[in-house]
């Protein structure tokens, strides 16, 4: 699992080189994020724009992910591909995660 | 646009594993090409298909039992996509599939549910979802109403 972090100011960004977060790397990612997140930022955006699909055990890693940073941080995600964000739609997790359409947006939204 | 022709049913046989899935899916894709679905229904087709093959390797076929086959036919008919999944692992429990109701959001920061969305998105998304049990095989049959007619 490639992930990608940066800083951008007061912001993490956590940048996903895969095409996929689905149930045969659903553990790697949960623990790359862990190494990622485990110190830094309050607020962590996670770059999606490469990824094409997700399923419900990628999903249960991105909620992990943000269980596993606590909840006085928080995990934006941006970037969302169209079967990425119906899977978040239909699930209703849009409504847990700030959800943003680009990675640009993400972060003049959060800058501020 | 009226379709007069339909896609030949074809057949696409797996051994449980932990990359099955993927190579499942993307033979799954790559012969319902003809068809150009556009991104919304090839998202539809991969994540139900997905779910329903995620199951089969975790549940029907578990790390500890030896691994098995999966096959899926693929029928395109005037209704969209007939597919059926069998594989001769373990039995879905209680004989039948779980209800798929959709996973408590409204819930504390630590009880935000990790699992517990795929039966919820299968069902969300397909159609005429029925699951027999005979002769020690697993035969889960649906339609995903793409590719109409």
């Amino acid at each position: 699992m490639d992930l990608r972090s940066r800083s951008e100011d007061s912001l993490q960004v956590v940048s996903v080189h895969d095409s996929r977060i689905d149930a045969a790397v659903a553990i790697e990612f949960k623990e790359a994020m862990r190494s990622a997140t485990d110190s830094g930022n309050d607020t962590v955006v996670l770059d999606l724009s490469e990824v094409q699909f997700i399923d419900s055990s990628g999903l249960g890693a991105i909620v992990a992910a943000m269980k596993q940073m606590g909840q006085s941080r928080k995990l934006a995600l941006a970037g969302l591909t169209p079967t990425v964000e119906k899977v978040f739609r239909l699930t209703r997790m849009d409504s847990v995660f700030p959800v943003f359409p680009t990675l640009d947006g993400a972060l003049t939204e959060l800058k501020t | 646009m009226t379709r007069t022709t339909f896609l030949p049913a074809f057949h696409i046989s797996v051994v449980s594993g932990r990359l099955a899935v993927r190579h499942a899916l993307a033979q799954l894709l790559d012969g319902l090409k003809p068809l150009a679905l556009d991104v919304e229904e090839a998202g539809t087709v991969e994540l139900v298909m997905a779910e329903a093959l995620n199951n089969i390797v975790e549940h029907a076929y578990p790390e500890t039992d030896a691994s098995g086959p999966i096959d899926i036919t693929c029928a395109h008919e005037d209704d969209g996509l007939h597919l059926t999944v069998t594989d001769s692992g373990r039995a879905m429990p209680d004989g039948q599939t779980p209800v798929g109701t959709a996973a408590e959001i409204d819930v504390d920061f630590c009880d935000m549910p990790e699992g517990g969305f795929g039966w919820f998105l299968i069902k969300d998304l397909a159609k005429d979802v029925t699951y027999q049990r005979q002769d020690n095989q697993n035969r889960l049959r649906l339609r995903l109403a793409v590719a109409l007619a």
